[in-house]
């Protein structure tokens, strides 16, 4: 299958609300973009979501997950076959606090694909990536099997 | 009620339930805070909102995040002198099992607090402690 083939596949399939997790179609979760190894996703901002009342900034929990979803996404986006994944760990920097009433975007990029285990890193930002809002680093689990691996081969070979 | 009002509050009665107040994300998420002997246990109720995985279905790995995020934050409210809301500076969530749709608790501990940054651990489970479902470590810029 091409990119471009299997990247309509994934879209057609993610972003109907049905197949989405229902966490995030409750933020509010939206796919901006997805390329191979790649996605990008935002949710909108939303003052119940805040960390702190007085201040209206988003809590650590959102940013969490949006992250995971960027993470999340960029990986089924790096493998060739429809897979079950799970996060193992999540290590994230606030850079800087969300700026209240606006929305926040994570892209992540899966960049090394192994038999078992999936390594990604994501930025959350608003409008401008070069001023982030959380940098982070992830790993996650192939839990389905063989598809890491068949992956990971075709890229050895 | 500003969050430097309600921290006080909480702390001249002993009573941190109050914190979800300035705390919108705990209210939305349904988290309550429940103190015994000076040690905080945040409670996440069981909702479908919550589900990550709708197949398993499993618990978001952001609420689980979240949720050990606020054990963190409220833990160090209750032990710092000053009375404003810590700010995280980073995280790390290990994810150990697989969390069910149902009532899931967490608890931090603070390693070491310096003047101006905590290092604090945290832990998450829902029938017993001693199997927990993911673990934080972090740093905090104290309120």
């Amino acid at each position: 299958m091409t990119d471009h083939a299997l990247m309509q596949q994934i879209l057609a399939f993610r972003g109907k609300p049905e197949n989405q997790s229902p966490h995030g179609n409750f933020l509010g979760l939206e796919i901006i973009d997805i390329d191979r190894g790649k996605g990008v996703v935002r949710i909108p901002y939303r003052a119940e979501l805040a960390g702190n009342a007085t201040t209206g900034v988003l809590h650590g929990g959102v940013i969490t997950t949006v992250l995971d979803a960027a993470c999340g996404i960029s990986v089924i986006c790096a493998l060739e076959q429809r897979a079950t994944i799970a996060t193992l760990d999540l290590r994230i920097d606030y850079l800087k606090p969300a700026t209240p009433g606006q929305p926040v975007t994570a892209a992540g990029h899966c960049y090394k694909v192994t038999r078992n285990i999936c390594f990604v890193r994501a930025l959350a930002y608003h409008l401008d990536p070069e001023d982030p809002i959380a940098n982070c680093a992830a790993t996650f689990m192939i839990t389905s099997p063989q598809t890491g691996e068949a992956r990971a081969e075709r890229v050895s070979s | 009620m500003s969050i430097v009002e309600l921290i006080r509050l909480a702390k001249a009665n002993n009573d941190f339930g109050v914190l979800s107040a300035g705390i919108p994300y705990m209210k939305t998420l349904n988290i309550e805070v429940h103190e015994a002997d000076g040690i905080l246990t945040v409670e996440l109720q069981a909702d479908r909102i919550h589900t990550g995985n709708p197949w398993l279905p499993a618990l978001h790995g952001g609420v689980i995040g979240g949720l050990l995020e606020t054990a963190a934050i409220v833990q160090l409210a209750h032990d710092q002198d000053t009375d404003n809301l810590p700010k995280p500076i980073n995280v790390t969530v290990d994810y150990l099992r697989s969390g069910r749709i149902a009532t899931t608790w967490a608890r931090a501990q603070v390693t070491k607090q310096g003047r101006r940054v905590a290092n604090v651990q945290a832990s998450c489970w829902q029938e017993d402690p001693d199997k927990p479902i993911a673990s934080l470590f972090g740093h905090f810029l104290l309120g």
